[in-house]
């Protein structure tokens, strides 16, 4: 039945536009070499929304301790090139690893209990990370940082460089890599059950989804994809520090993909250039009230209504 | 009698809400190819047998077993992989969905396909043959790109029985299943109920008496989420203690 | 002993200050994040009529209940009431968003230093009972007065829930609003003046509380987490959840931070946590409530 498949099969199909968007990406720090820090600090951003997408725009569950994930693997990769051996790609695996297992772990906390609940859970979650990241500074250097983190050449090959093309080559090359596996996944029948979770627990329960165990395995990806961010966090900044458990990342992250669009991959890697971009340029004109045209935004955005503005997906005419 | 099998027993089945008993001592016995109807007033715990059947609701006491099994203690999503399936009274869909998604989804899910992540969903040509099928079926294919939340009401009442019927049934748990529909689409829905095969055993909650006789061969009547008798259509029709019960709450009591 | 009063008397400040959250949870479904920039409010209100225009502490406090109060009643009316059916995702930013604003307009219009409170003289020093024994009790003046009041509001709240007729409208409107409403009770009105009275103890709170918790613009964040673990660990379908969940909050962490310094809030987190694990509907919830 070829004409049921197709609508199905589009979804998941590559759009025109979306090959000439990544060769844009990858050529932009070679482009505007000045610009490569940001272009890195961009990437990795986007991998963190995109992984917060997975949990909360394809799952359903709110968090705002997502930041756990991405601290756990920054600290995990800065320890490991730092004692055990400087491969970036090593390092990389390893922090993805470590966070999801972490995340394997905390997934039994989310699974009840009302929203606030889970705000609470997951806040905790990441606040104790922070609490202990502090108190273990002989390890993570306290609130000084973890400092002194010299990486290797990536593949053996490539020299992180001053400039922060490698750097951010390196970032986007990961980005795009666990992007199309995000993808896979969400278009995946695996997705499809995520997504009636999200809609109807109960009636998924009801049709045979086992719905805890469901979601553990899609928080844990998804705390290892964060994990990953915060691997290449630590990796090209050859530093790691305890702001990256604090709340504002959790509530940024969660910002950014509000801004892009829940529920929509790519959404969190327009949100993550917009703001980005935004945080510049407001920045400059007032430095010290980011924080309230921040907070405008997200009282005008909520209000005018989520769905209708920043949707594009639906524009297109697709769900 | 004839002795014919079991497929779906509770045993003693008890619930408690604090003071209240809402199941009281609940020994339902449905068998084979079964039309079975459960009835009562507003209030009976119908629903609440349900959900305890399908293990929704915990059990403060007793014992359920499906073709012989002690399932008890299952979870609910392992229930359904034994055949037992549910509908909703209030339509319980996934609003963001099309039904052709739906559908296919539920297919994939209950053909173990669930937990593929690599696969795009709609690949595979047996289930969503399977998924128009059934599309047909439930003369859905004129909504299937539609989201859910965007269907008129008696399409959705359909689909909410379509996603039931997907997962295979083989023992179906219908809880009011034409609230609401329109007249001329009751008789299709039940049509197709009633068309089911005598694989499929059926438990049907209704408050509309004339579609109750119609339709089941067998009819258990809870009142205060107790059994108060149980039997044919005609024995239930002549017995003094249904009437009283349904005089009271009015004649043929229509949802 | 100090501890435990120390602690009583924190726990107490705690579920003034968040006991609005929690009606408001229990009443509109609302998770409202602003809540601490409420108390923030009257804080700021109270430092500023006493700074500028000499008015009295204890004049200050009423003051403060009623300035917030208004402000919270007005911002329900125009803001907050679209809000009501959105999801929680929305609310959540919405919310965060209202404190963001909060946060840095005060820090632009009064600056982001600590706000010093003047405490009246019969407010300071301190009264020692049963020095040199197990049981010694340092009791500051202060705290005691804030234990006073705090249990004063308790039962006041306690009595206009249970005894008078806008209390049974509340109670009814948190059963099931639809049901409420169609029995006559105007539904709106009744979420206006919750809403409105939460924020005013809120700011009541965030008064009181200055000279003890600090004040300076990260407040509604810095104390939000606090807020949010009593409603969680609390519940929202009473009064008294909420209020034992304040009170087991504030004792634990002035007994963690005195005995473990180490480990601090680190303690608090840890068994919210567990808490939340065990109970995820909250400690303190009725059977069968919400």
């Amino acid at each position: 039945m070829a004409n049921l498949q197709m609508p199905l099969l589009e979804k998941s199909a590559i759009q025109w536009w979306e090959p000439v968007v990544w060769l844009l990406a990858f050529s932009a720090p070679w482009a505007f070499p000045h610009h490569a820090l940001i272009i890195n600090e961009i990437a990795i951003v986007a991998l963190f929304a995109v992984s917060l997408d997975l949990v909360l725009g394809y799952s359903g569950i709110v968090s705002l301790g997502h930041a756990s994930f991405l601290g756990f693997g920054a600290y995990t990769a800065a320890l490991f090139a730092k004692w055990i051996h400087p491969d970036p790609l090593l390092g990389l695996v390893v922090g993805t690893a470590a966070a999801s297992v972490l995340g394997a772990l905390c997934s039994a906390s989310i699974l009840r209990g009302s929203d606030l609940t889970r705000l609470m859970v997951t806040l905790g979650m990441a606040l104790i990370l922070f609490e202990l990241a502090n108190k273990f500074d002989g390890l993570t250097g306290g609130s000084d940082g973890l400092q002194g983190v010299v990486m290797g050449p990536v593949l053996g090959r490539f020299e992180f460089d001053l400039m922060g093309q490698v750097a951010a080559s390196y970032s986007m090359a990961v980005l795009l890599v666990l992007f199309f596996l995000a993808r896979r996944l969400v278009h995946s029948p695996f997705g499809a059950t995520l997504m009636a979770v999200r809609d109807n627990r109960l009636r998924a329960m009801a049709i045979g989804v086992p719905v805890s165990a469901r979601l553990a395995v899609v928080y844990a990806i998804a705390a290892g994809v964060a994990g990953a961010a915060g691997a290449l966090m630590a990796q090209t900044t050859g530093f790691a520090s305890l702001d990256v458990f604090a709340l504002e990342r959790s509530a940024d992250v969660m910002l950014i993909l509000v801004i892009g669009g829940v529920g929509w991959l790519y959404g969190g890697v327009i949100g993550a250039v917009v703001f980005k971009l935004m945080h510049d340029v407001i920045s400059s004109i007032t430095p010290q009230y980011w924080t309230f045209w921040m907070g405008l935004f997200l009282v005008v955005l909520v209000m005018v209504g989520r769905e209708r503005l920043f949707k594009p997906w639906t524009w297109m005419g697709r769900t | 009698m004839t002795a014919d099998t079991v497929v779906l027993q509770t045993h003693g089945l008890v619930k408690r809400f604090g003071g209240i008993t809402a199941t009281d001592h609940v020994n339902l016995t449905i068998t084979q190819g079964a039309r079975h109807a459960l009835i009562g007033p507003n209030g009976a715990g119908k629903t609440t047998l349900i959900n305890l059947i399908t293990g929704v609701l915990p059990q403060s006491e007793g014992r359920i077993t499906l073709e012989g099994v002690d399932i008890t203690d299952l979870a609910p999503h392992q229930r359904v992989h034994r055949g037992l399936v549910r509908t909703f009274q209030i339509n319980q869909l996934f609003s963001g969905m099309t039904p052709l998604e739906t559908l296919t989804m539920v297919v994939s899910q209950h053909r173990g396909l669930g937990a593929r992540w690599w696969q795009a969903l709609g690949q595979d040509t047996s289930v969503v043959e399977r998924c128009g099928q059934l599309l047909e079926q439930f003369r859905l294919t004129d909504v299937m790109h539609q989201r859910t939340e965007q269907m008129p009401y008696g399409k959705r009442r359909l689909l909410e029985m379509a996603i039931a019927l997907a997962c295979e049934p083989r023992v179906l748990l219908l809880d009011e299943p034409v609230a609401g529909v329109p007249a001329g689409e009751r008789e299709e829905l039940l049509h197709t109920v009633s068309a089911l095969s005598a694989d499929v055993s059926v438990v049907l909650i209704e408050h509309d008496m004339d579609l109750v006789f119609e339709f089941a061969k067998r009819i258990t009547v809870l009142v205060n989420g107790a059994v108060l008798t149980e039997g044919t259509p005609a024995e239930i029709a002549q017995d003094p203690q249904v009437k009283a019960v349904y005089l009271g709450h009015g004649e043929g009591a229509h949802v | 002993m100090t501890i435990l009063f120390d602690g009583i008397a924190y726990g107490m400040l705690l579920f003034i200050l968040a006991v609005g959250l929690s009606v408001t949870m229990g009443l509109m479904n609302f998770i409202n994040l602003a809540h601490g920039a409420f108390a923030m409010v009257g804080g700021y209100l109270t430092v500023v009529l006493m700074q500028r225009f000499e008015v009295p502490f204890l004049v200050c406090l009423p003051l403060a209940f009623a300035g917030t109060a208004l402000l919270g009643a007005v911002l329900e009316r125009t803001l907050y009431r679209p809000m009501y059916r959105k999801p929680h995702l929305d609310q959540v930013l919405f919310s965060i968003g209202l404190a963001f604003m909060a946060v840095a307009s005060v820090d632009y219009f009064v600056g982001s230093q600590q706000q010093i409170m003047q405490l009246p003289e019969w407010l300071k020093g301190r009264t020692e009972l049963g020095t040199g024994t197990p049981w010694e009790l340092g009791m500051g003046h202060y705290r005691l007065f804030i234990i006073a009041v705090c249990a004063a509001l308790t039962v006041g709240l306690q009595y206009v829930l249970s005894a008078t007729r806008f209390g049974s409208r509340l109670r009814a409107s948190v059963d099931d609003p639809r049901v409420a409403a169609g029995m006559g009770i105007n539904v709106n009105m009744v979420f206006a003046m919750t809403f409105a009275v939460g924020s005013g103890l809120a700011g009541l709170g965030g008064a009181l509380g200055a000279e003890v918790l600090g004040l300076d613009p990260t407040f509604p964040l810095k104390f939000m987490v606090y807020f949010l673990i009593v409603v969680a660990v609390g519940g929202t379908s009473s009064i008294t959840g909420p209020l034992l969940a304040a009170l087991l909050l504030g004792v634990a962490d002035v007994a963690g931070k005195y005995y473990l310094p180490k480990l601090g809030a680190f303690i608090v987190y840890c068994l919210m946590l567990a808490i939340l694990m065990w109970r995820p509907q909250g400690l303190f919830v009725r059977q069968g409530g919400k």
